[in-house]
């Protein structure tokens, strides 16, 4: 019991920070909108870890599950329709819709072919996107108001909203954590390690991996319907396929070892950017070097670099 | 819609469809030999505009610029390779993915660090400027029949390397079953190399050509990588016709889609409602032809992996 405690410690320590924030001098309007964000695309991070981790599934179009969120909650305001016990699972429908039609394609395949059938889907959902004349098109959308809770406006007050993010946050990373460990996740692992060999011991991969891929996609659908209340804003480039990859980079610069990892990985990420930012005008030349130093040499991410040390001056 | 339209649409969907094919034939050969997924291989298309931008803006000419950028996207190609790539073959997909995203984000960025965000203008060359009277009333741009003819020529010089000549049969022999030809003893790490700097200078050729009727700007391969991986995946990886044909098909669907769905659509629909349907659709038409072709064909139209 004790060590299954201390396995989750990371991830409770960092769920724990982010509540405490907003009364440990990070109360600021500006740094919890910033905390919101990051605690949004964590959401969608820690889904696409799932995936990524769980089943082996390179997503490069993930982007796309939190754009069909988002875009669900535009077309809804566009028709007045803000109460959050429908937006809220029209999202999530969407998203899962779609993961579930892509899907049912892209997870015949596996590898390469994965990747850049993903990407090519969320491609699709992109210029889909631009293309919706009456919702913005590139533009973008800029909603009315934000979605309403029950008759009230709870998710216009900041403090609530951070924690309404937090307790999302922390409900998809505790049932991503409860997926993994049940007999579900167990024959994706199988599956993940070896199809051959899962497949002799009688699991089918197809349903196991497409079940996965819409269980990621609709949790990016909930994702994508806070993203686009914490903006009031929607566009195309929330579905990009640069997204994808940043969500990508979120989940491997956190490290793969557990779900807690994307949680790591999407602070660092936006901490990271935000600060690169106020540097330099060029900081993206930056971020793509420091990108391309974590793959080659962190492999284990930012959650397996004590190891990683420890190694190191064990070695020297 | 009339045939002229038609015909104007179907010549710029293949001149896409060639565009595409240049850049699609050095990602798939390095897919297909070295089982590397590179993402910046849409990059190598920017540079080589980039290229052609500078060195047409210092010598004055199209032509010159076109002989030294040409040498200058090999020499690029061939640096990344060294500095980033070739520290990525013994790693997973997912690193390669990232890594090249990496090298994407600092060269989109780059560009604009070195050469400003505004969009840059290529001239044309002379002897290419113009239009020609391919039938009564329409008058088609030489340089579009230009890229056309000279993106063939290039496919056809290709056909005869990878099937006619040594180097090509290793190619081919390498993107089958790589592992096998190291075991024969060919040095399987500088056959890609030799891969990867065509390919990456094919990519800058197709920069080079575009430059002229497209304005040179950052980002400007990203779009067109993604609809090269479309291609690949239906072409088969690996395979340098199935890219042909796909590129073909799938730069004609693009163009014709776009300008053939919205007016399909008034058959149905209401003008406005036409318009931003046919538009949604035409955007969707490549995807949902491919995702029709890999239904059929997990493995696309001409694999050529192995099993």
């Amino acid at each position: 019991m004790f060590s299954r405690i201390r396995a989750e410690l990371p991830a409770l320590l960092l769920l724990g920070a982010l509540a405490v924030a907003p009364f440990a001098g990070f109360g600021e309007g500006y740094l919890l909108t910033l905390m919101a964000r990051a605690m949004i695309l964590a959401m969608a991070a820690v889904a696409l870890s799932l995936l990524v981790g769980g089943a082996g599934l390179v997503s490069m179009g993930h982007a796309a599950m939190m754009g069909f969120g988002a875009y669900a909650v535009v077309i809804l305001d566009d028709a007045r329709i803000v109460e959050a016990h429908v937006v809220l699972p029209a999202a999530i429908l969407a998203a899962a819709g779609f993961a579930l039609a892509t899907g049912a394609v892209a997870v015949r395949t596996s590898g390469v072919h994965f990747i850049m059938i993903t990407l090519a889907f969320g491609q699709m959902a992109y210029f889909t996107a631009t293309s919706l004349a009456g919702y913005g098109g590139d533009d973008g959308y800029t909603l009315y108001a934000r979605t309403q809770v029950a008759g009230g406006r709870l998710l216009e007050d900041r403090l609530a909203f951070h924690y309404v993010c937090l307790g999302s946050l922390a409900a998809t990373w505790l049932f991503c954590r409860m997926l993994l460990a049940s007999r579900f996740g167990r024959v994706l692992r199988a599956v993940k390690g070896n199809p051959m060999r899962a497949q002799a011991l009688g699991f089918s991969p197809y349903p196991y991996r497409l079940t996965a891929y819409v269980i990621a996609g609709a949790i990016g659908g909930a994702a994508g319907f806070l993203f686009a209340n914490a903006a009031e804003f929607v566009a195309p480039a929330y579905i990009s396929w640069q997204r994808s990859g940043e969500l990508l980079f979120m989940v491997i610069l956190g490290g793969l070892s557990g779900l807690h990892g994307a949680l790591l990985g999407a602070l660092g990420f936006v901490l990271l950017e935000e600060w690169l930012s106020h540097q330099w005008e060029h900081w993206r030349i930056i971020f793509g070097v420091l990108l391309i130093l974590a793959v080659l040499w962190m492999p284990g991410g930012l959650s397996g670099l004590p190891a990683q040390i420890a190694r190191i001056t064990r070695r020297g | 819609m009339s045939t002229t339209l038609l015909l104007v649409q179907g010549l710029n969907g293949l001149q896409l469809g060639i565009l595409l094919f240049l850049i699609a034939a050095g990602l798939t050969l390095v897919f297909g030999v070295m089982d590397f997924i590179n993402l910046a291989h849409g990059v190598q298309y920017m540079v080589g505009a980039y290229f052609a931008a500078f060195f047409a803006a210092q010598t004055g000419s199209f032509w010159a610029a076109l002989l030294l950028a040409l040498p200058a996207a090999l020499l690029f190609g061939l640096l990344l390779e060294f500095l980033v790539f070739r520290h990525l073959y013994d790693r997973d997909h997912l690193a390669q993915v990232l890594a090249t995203f990496g090298v994407i984000l600092v060269l989109n960025q780059g560009v604009k660090l070195v050469f400003g965000a505004a969009p840059l203008q290529v001239p044309m060359p002379d002897v290419l400027t113009g239009g020609i009277r391919v039938m009564e009333g329409l008058l088609y741009p030489v340089y579009r029949l230009a890229i056309i003819g000279g993106g063939l020529a290039t496919a056809g010089l290709l056909w005869w390397l990878v099937e006619r000549t040594k180097v090509g049969m290793l190619v081919r022999a390498g993107a089958t079953n790589a592992p096998m030809v190291a075991a024969l003893g060919v040095d399987i790490r500088r056959l890609f190399m030799i891969v990867f700097g065509f390919g990456a200078m094919l990519a800058g050729f197709a920069g080079v050509l575009a430059a002229p009727i497209l304005s040179v700007e950052p980002g400007m391969g990203d779009n067109l990588l993604i609809l090269a991986f479309v291609v690949i995946v239906i072409g088969g990886i690996g395979s340098i016709r199935g890219a042909f044909l796909a590129a073909l098909l799938v730069g004609l669907v693009e163009t014709l889609g776009r300008s053939m769905m919205p007016d399909l659509m008034r058959l149905f629909l209401s003008a406005s409602e036409a318009r931003q349907v046919g538009a949604a659709l035409s955007s969707m038409l490549i995807y949902i032809a491919m995702a029709a072709i890999l239904a059929f064909r997990p493995a696309g139209l001409f694999p050529v992996r192995a099993s």
